[in-house]
């Protein structure tokens, strides 16, 4: 069936099969490859996108539903040049990553939640993170990242 | 939250500087470059149908209406491979057992030959156009089973009767190993005032790095070469093990890469079959052929840990003093032998029995057994954890019946340092350390003193507060080849690095170690920049394919900074030198004359220099140079063998709190102490300690790989069923490194990736089992689930009604 959607600041208009995940779209078809599929479950969060402005899992999304959406993938946060949301950025400087994987939902999954919240606690952030798993950092300076990147957010009206 | 990482050293990017990674960059960007991300011209997309028995012969295996369905390129099943003469996929660490019995190393085919044995073997390959067109073809092959009853549980699987998992391993028995002088352990026995005695389980887990794996299969029929872009922890291995041992490809003519890799743990140090389908198919096809694990299947085919039974006595004189420690374990090597399978429980289990102790006289036994389930091999850690369980649960239980505090019995045992370099009775030599040190640190830090107040304040809310103290040595810096090569290992355990300075002075690091979230791109860099005095942005590090790096052992055991950060120090200071010879020439001074400090080469009371810059450009440019005594160019290698082992130690505090209504454990405090030696990147060793204990701790209170035990069906097959550590499954922690540096290699260097693992399951069971002690509690298995716990209490008549 034919969509029209907003992919990373880009009107798009495709032809998607009826059961083709948002996942699979963006990875497969699209190329972008920066969205992760780690588990089948929708368990893990390495595939979150936003759609709307909002987190969704890509893996349990059908494309088909995304028609006059707007999506967002991790491709599409930095500003052109690659100059670094400051959600980003908090994580590079908190060493909220290792080995990356989970690294793309995780972002994408912080974003949305501090665009409502600028001074979160540890404690609300672990709450929310509760659907991205990651297995290398401990989730301590993710932890530190998100609340880090929430005051650069909101510092900079981003 | 303060940062504890604003003190910069001299070099801003040098050794000891909390430098942020260069590698981030493309990984939150979503640029980074994993083995699904890899798209090749014309490839084809593979599916693997496995057995859903744990074991049965294969009666027939039909695939003609598989091979009339659209998009289907080819199906290949274990006779396939047989008339191709492929091999069995080989074990590079088998082990010798009492009487000179070697391991038993059954042969395991990448696809079923005759018989499955275990939910998951493989036993055919589809592959097609797409990869739903793939999945569609499996699900059309026609297996017909002939279902056998199947040894499950290791304990199960050595009774007599019990079904044998190979016809001709009656007893399922791989190998009955030892280590140590039983006749010492039994005289100290003998003169014991007290023996202490726990039956414990170290119980099965899935490491489940978040990428699952992957493998593409290129050939190249021009050139009759072989590429394989794999998820791998040791490309060069993986190299070497296929292509001599299973396809029989020449080394020359096989490329392994292994880009950005998400995650290993141990997992993905293996050689797996997988990599053989593709590659075999790739060159039978002549076009690419691609396999991603989904999660579920990753969870029926990846290695799985683990998975010890085990019998531990400690004997001691009447101050609470060891005498002798014995332990007997029975560990699992599931339905075949994985790469390093039965080296795990055995090398680099039983040598760590002595911790950080005065222990005189200990003896292990170890019985491999075969069941029908997955073959176990590495996880993070990989056997200093189940080591370090087993010896601190039975100091434990040993301070309790000889009524002494749990610090105390540890420090009435604990070795000083003086007491270094200290021989172990169960072959180890510990260089350096300060246990006693680093346990002070950390009572400290948790407040020891403070708990019964803390205690008796929960016991007011209902609640059931614990803590748990644990030490640990570990073994790493993987491997002195002399003796590794004695304990059964197939090949050298050095390191390998090459520094090539352009003649603009920057430098590109070639090295045999593989990053997968461990940060070495940045580390390496760090090194470098210490070494010459450039900035560490001057240096590329260059990894993860066989083409480029001449030769390497790869990432595993906690390795890559000890060996592979030496043999990069040492491929440096060969630079170094002969940048000394040039500069010499160029001052018109003597070679002894000439000092290298901080990026300048100079006439030693001199204002006469020449900048690392200058020496590399005359190196490559060279008009004045000694070209009748020395080759141009700046490119030194080094292969770096360590004389032994490194041995990073700690003390790690956990504090929990049980809910006696529901079993629930609620940790709330952990405190890490280690000595991982000389720390490169601070941010870098603290996040590797964050992620290592938040592993153990899974073992500890969540995670827990469960088999039918009558049918071998997996029931914890995905992340609904295994339950992984979240965000919310923990607190923040405390950690601090309490360092002595190794004495033998230059960096002083130890190894920081699995000293948490390592020390937080006994920290955290210690904690739980202390909140229980009053219940009259000595020991909870693993994981100290609320049901569980729940169980314990109420058997104790403590349960909340």
């Amino acid at each position: 069936m034919q969509i029209s959607f907003t992919l990373n600041g880009k009107p798009l208009s495709l032809d998607v099969p009826p059961q083709e995940l948002l996942s699979e779209l963006l990875r497969e078809r699209l190329g972008l490859t920066g969205t992760h599929v780690g588990c089948d479950t929708s368990q893990c969060g390495a595939c979150v996108v936003h759609v709307d402005g909002k987190s969704v899992k890509s893996c349990s999304t059908l494309a088909a539903s995304l028609n006059g959406a707007t999506v967002t993938s991790i491709e599409g946060l930095a500003a052109p040049g690659g100059v670094l949301h400051p959600m980003q950025q908090a994580f590079h400087e908190k060493h909220g990553l290792q080995c990356g994987f989970c690294t793309p939902g995780m972002v994408m999954s912080a974003v949305d939640f501090a665009r409502d919240n600028p001074k979160p606690t540890p404690e609300a952030v672990r709450g929310w993170l509760e659907g991205n798993i990651c297995r290398c950092t401990g989730y301590q300076n993710i932890v530190a990242s998100v609340i880090a990147g929430a005051a650069a957010m909101h510092a900079k009206g981003a | 939250m303060p940062d504890q990482h604003m003190n910069t050293p001299a070099n801003p990017t040098g050794i000891g500087a909390a430098v942020r990674r260069r590698e981030d960059m493309r990984f939150l960007l979503g640029k980074g470059n994993y083995v699904a991300d890899i798209k090749l011209p014309n490839m084809s997309y593979g599916a693997i149908l496995r057995s859903p028995h744990a074991h049965a012969r294969v009666k027939s295996v039909d695939i003609s209406a598989t091979l009339k369905m659209p998009g289907v390129v080819a199906v290949y099943t274990g006779a396939d491979l047989a008339a191709d003469k492929v091999g069995g996929m080989p074990c590079a660490w088998p082990v010798v057992g009492k009487g000179d019995v070697p391991a038993k190393e059954p042969m395991r085919p990448a696809l079923a030959q005759g018989k499955v044995r275990h939910v998951g073997d493989p036993v055919a390959f589809i592959v097609a156009e797409t990869l739903e067109q793939a999945r569609d073809g499996a699900e059309a092959v026609v297996v017909d089973y002939d279902e056998l009853p199947a040894a499950v549980g290791v304990l199960d699987a050595i009774k007599p009767g019990a079904p044998a998992v190979f016809d001709d391993i009656p007893d399922n028995v791989c190998v009955d190993w030892e280590l140590g002088d039983k006749a010492a352990t039994d005289a100290a026995f003998k003169k014991a005032a007290h023996i202490a005695r726990l039956s414990l389980v170290n119980n099965r887990l899935v490491g489940n790095p978040m990428e699952p794996r992957a493998a593409i299969g290129d050939f190249d029929v021009s050139r009759g070469q072989h590429t394989l872009y794999t998820t791998s922890q040791l490309p060069h291995i993986a190299k070497l093990l296929m292509g001599n041992f299973v396809l029989g490809i020449p080394q020359h003519k096989l490329r392994c890469v292994s880009p950005d890799v998400g995650g290993g743990f141990g997992v993905k140090q293996v050689h797996y079959l997988e990599e053989v389908l593709v590659t075999w198919a790739a060159r039978k096809l002549g076009r690419p052929v691609k396999w991603v694990a989904e999660r579920s299947e990753g969870f029926i085919s990846d290695a799985h840990a683990r998975d010890h039974v085990t019998e531990a006595e400690m004997a001691m004189d009447e101050n609470g003093k060891f005498l002798g420690l014995k332990v007997s374990t029975v560990a699992n090597m599931g339905a075949y032998l994985s790469t390093f399978g039965p080296n795990i429980p055995t090398n680099l289990y039983g040598p760590l029995l002595s911790g950080v102790y005065r222990l005189p006289a200990i003896y292990c036994e170890v019985k491999c057994v075969f069941t029908n389930t997955l073959p176990v091999d590495a996880y993070r850690g990989a056997g200093r954890p189940e080591a370090t369980f087993c010896l601190e649960r039975i100091v434990d239980v040993a301070a309790g019946e000889m009524k002494l505090s749990k610090d105390e019995i540890r420090r009435r045992n604990m070795l000083r340092m003086e007491d270094y370099p200290y021989q172990t009775p169960v072959l180890m030599n510990y260089d350096s350390g300060d246990p006693l040190g680093c346990m002070d640190k950390a009572l400290a830090a948790a407040d020891w003193k403070g708990f019964p107040a803390r205690k008796a304040e929960a016991a007011k809310r209902g609640k059931l507060r614990g803590i748990g103290l644990c030490t640990y040595v570990e073994a790493c810096g993987l491997a002195p080849s002399r003796i590794a090569i004695r304990l059964g290992v197939r090949g050298g355990l050095f390191e390998s690095a090459t520094v090539r300075v352009h003649p603009t002075g920057h430098v590109t690091v070639l090295i045999g170690t593989h990053s997968h979230g461990q940060g070495h791109e940045t580390t390496w860099s760090q090194i470098v920049s210490t070494k010459f005095g450039i900035p560490a942005e001057n240096v590329e590090v260059v990894f993860g394919d066989t083409d480029k790096v001449q030769f390497g052992l790869g990432t595993y055991g906690s390795r890559s900074a000890a060996v592979g950060g030496s043999a990069l120090a040492k491929a440096a200071d060969k630079v170094i030198l002969k940048g000394k010879k040039i500069a010499a020439h160029m001052l018109e001074a003597s070679e002894g004359d000439i000092e290298f400090k901080n990026g300048v080469f100079s006439v030693a009371g001199t204002d006469r220099s020449k900048t690392f810059g200058d020496i590399a450009l005359m190196a490559h440019f060279p008009v004045n140079y000694p070209l009748e005594i020395l080759e141009p160019g700046l490119e030194e290698q080094s292969f770096y063998d360590p004389v032994n082992f490194t041995f990073p130690c700690g003390a790690h505090i956990a504090e929990v709190e049980i809910d006696p209504e529901t079993g629930f454990v609620k940790l709330l405090n952990y405190v890490a102490v280690d000595d991982v030696g000389t720390v490169i990147n601070p941010i870098i060793v603290e996040g590797q300690i964050h992620g290592g204990v938040v592993q153990g701790v899974g073992q500890a209170l969540f995670e827990d790989c469960v088999y039918d035990e009558h049918s071998g069906q997996l029931l914890s097959g995905s992340f609904m069923d295994y339950c992984m550590p979240r965000a919310d499954s923990i607190p923040d922690m405390t950690v601090e490194t309490h360092v002595t540096a190794c004495t033998h290699n230059e960096l002083g260097v130890k190894g920081c990736g699995e000293v948490g693992t390592i020390g937080s399951p006994a920290t955290v069971i210690n904690a739980v089992v202390d909140a229980l002690q009053h219940l009259g509690v000595n020991h909870v298995d693993m994981p100290a689930s609320p049901n569980r716990v729940w169980r314990i209490i109420a058997n104790a008549g403590g349960a909340v009604k």
